[in-house]
């Protein structure tokens, strides 16, 4: 008796860049991947060992969940996750989909913020340890960390109804933060009587904090700008200093991902789903319960952009004093998040329709001409914002027209993991990767010391290969590369 | 040490395990707060007690470690040494237990990375051979 077949028995290569997941044993619709060779070939490696996880396994997951409009997507840097891939892009209909907890995560709308700065790389080489320093006390950031905003409950409540805007009106932030951060940095639909009492209670200290594992601050060079016309756009210039920040909704995000799965478990019993694996457990989206989430995430939103905010303005506090420079030229680029779940208008076979986007590990990338995208970079899209490891680079990137339709104007979000954290812990020391980063001109401030091996540059797929192949298939235009001087760790 | 952890290429994968449930199921919130702090490390003096109730013993092991990571946020504690007793009784599965630690140090505990949740991921509680296992991904 032969084998039976592995989920990758059912991939069929379509372009170059391009593979097909045809629908079989319960798919409701084919899967898409966009991946380089050497992602494939890891796919096909997960895919064949049962015992492990598999990033396709969980995109067919994916497709045979009810109401999905179209093709279950992965995108470059795509890799296993918990319910969606990572990577993984999912567009349900409003009223006979799902909406799924593991399409979002635990870390609502964690994402990236990008700051461009009126300095160039000889402002800052010289003093860089001593700004890298600076900015490391400026951020609370690791285990335990607090944020200089300590929040009521009635506080509280008003950041995860009004997000980003709710920390400019408290005077941390200016006005162009919120024209530049993804819907003006508040989503609509936060209800906070759908949050419990606990999610609140672990976040009145952790506004303004950065967390820790892959979440980072780095001070970056413009290193080469790949795309000019997109570049000058977003205010960038070859050797200007930018900023990103990497993080996300905390433990208030953690805590409404928890409470969320196991009403959503309920809910799958009580609606009849039947779900493929108990990781995808969802609820119909016009449920109670499916609208109980999404008020939910909505807060979570909110609270993610009020904390890139909050952060924001530590970022350019402590960067203007460093380096005599006005505070307010220090200006936000985009702000994006990869972790969500969103209402938005999409063709489908040729007729607009209002679906619900999950993103998990991937962005938004609208293309050219959305009214939702800020009139400045209107032309040629929003930037899209892909995070390197701490020894490589990161890129600016914009969506396009072609994405719009293939999918759902989405982005890559990252290198994407390659190795586990049990792997990058036995292949790699942190003294030696220190050694390296140094050997490069990059500082590492780590909140995190043992931590510095499990994030190693090795532990990652190759950002540069991840980014030709978003580009080869269309979906994403790369504008500029950005090169690491400094990173701090949570 | 009755925990293993497993290759996930994101997240933190642990298997644990005991003679009973119980020491599974202490064994599991260990190997969490291992990936954490230096566990061996943190002084067992400070005591937090729980009793959950779930339907099933995989909704129980989630209930217990989510519960675990609540102090952190809310007293800076971290844990170090579990006692835990599951039970079926005419309510459901009832889980007593006791978590003992004290506030994070980070000079001494050096703490590494964040568990954000318990994931339903690989979820599993199973007995083999008079083993009881405990299997679950959390994401880090």
């Amino acid at each position: 008796m032969g084998g039976s077949l592995s989920v990758f028995d059912h991939m069929e290569r379509v372009g170059d860049v391009e593979w097909t997941l045809a629908p079989h044993d319960g798919m409701l619709v084919a899967g898409r991947i966009y991946a380089d060779a050497a992602s494939i070939d890891q796919l096909r490696r997960e895919a064949d060992d049962p015992k492990g996880w598999s990033a396709v396994r969980q995109l067919k997951n994916v497709a045979s969940l009810p109401g999905i409009v179209a093709p279950a997507l992965a995108l470059p840097d795509v890799h296993p996750g918990y319910g969606f891939p990572i990577g993984g892009v999912g567009a349900f209909d409003l009223d006979d989909g799902v909406v799924v907890v593991g399409g979002v995560g635990f870390d609502i709308n964690c994402g990236v913020r990008l700051l461009r700065t009126p300095l160039r790389r000889g402002d800052v080489a010289p003093d860089i340890d001593r700004i890298a320093a600076d900015l490391y006390r400026a951020v609370p950031a690791g285990l335990g960390s607090k944020g200089a905003l300590c929040l009521s409950t009635k506080e509280i409540d008003r950041v995860l109804r009004e997000g980003a805007p709710y920390v400019v009106r408290l005077g941390d932030g200016i006005e162009s933060d919120l024209e530049y951060t993804e819907e003006n940095g508040h989503v609509d639909g936060a209800e906070p009587d759908a949050v419990s009492a606990l999610a609140k209670q672990r976040q009145f200290q952790q506004v303004g904090t950065l967390g820790s594992g892959n979440h980072y601050l780095e001070v970056q060079i413009v290193d080469e700008l790949l795309e000019p016309k997109a570049a000058r756009a977003f205010g960038l210039a070859a050797a200007q200093v930018v900023v990103s920040i990497h993080t996300g909704s905390r433990a208030l995000g953690h805590q409404i991902g928890q409470d969320s799965l196991r009403e959503m478990a309920s809910a799958c019993e009580k609606y009849g789903i039947r779900i493929p694996d108990q990781e995808m457990v969802c609820a119909p989206a016009r449920s109670p319960e499916g609208q109980r989430y999404l008020a939910a995430v909505a807060c979570g939103a909110n609270c993610a952009f009020a904390n890139r905010q909050a952060i924001t303005h530590l970022v350019r506090t402590s960067l203007a004093r460093s380096c005599s420079i006005d505070p307010e030229t220090i200006q936000t680029v985009y702000d994006i998040g990869h972790n969500h779940v969103r209402i938005e208008e999409h063709e489908v076979d040729g007729v607009a329709r209002r679906l619900l986007v999950h993103r998990k590990g991937a962005t938004r990338a609208f293309g050219p001409g959305r009214s939702d995208v800020p009139p400045a970079y209107r032309e040629c899209g929003h930037p899209t914002l892909v995070g390197g490891t701490m020894g490589t680079s990161s890129y600016v990137m914009h969506g396009t027209s072609a994405g719009m339709e293939l999918a759902f104007g989405s982005g890559i979000h990252g290198a994407g993991r390659a190795l586990s954290r049990n792997q990058a812990l036995k292949r790699f020391r942190s003294d030696g990767i220190l050694s390296d980063l140094a050997a490069k001109g990059i500082r590492l401030l780590a909140h995190d010391k043992r931590g510095i091996a499990e994030e190693a540059p090795g532990a990652y797929k190759d950002v540069d290969s991840v980014v030709r192949a978003a580009a080869a298939a269309g979906i994403n235009v790369p504008v500029a590369r950005l090169r690491p001087l400094a990173v701090i760790k949570g | 040490m009755p925990f293993v952890y497993l290759d996930h290429s994101a997240d933190l994968a642990i298997r644990a395990w005991g003679s009973s449930v119980g020491e599974a199921f202490a064994e599991a919130a260990l190997a969490m707060f291992s990936k954490m702090v230096r566990a061996d490390r943190v002084r067992p003096v400070i005591a937090r007690e729980y009793a959950l109730q779930a339907d099933s013993l995989r909704g129980l092991l989630v209930a217990w470690l989510a519960a675990l990571l609540v102090p952190k946020d809310l007293e800076n504690l971290v844990f170090s040494r579990f006692d835990v007793d599951v039970r079926t009784t005419e309510l459901g599965l009832l889980l007593r237990g006791r978590a003992l630690g004290e506030p994070l140090d980070p000079e001494r505990h050096e703490p590494s990375g964040e568990v954000k949740g318990i994931t339903y991921l690989g979820l599993d509680v199973r007995e083999e051979a008079g083993v009881w296992y405990a299997e679950y991904v959390a994401d880090v």
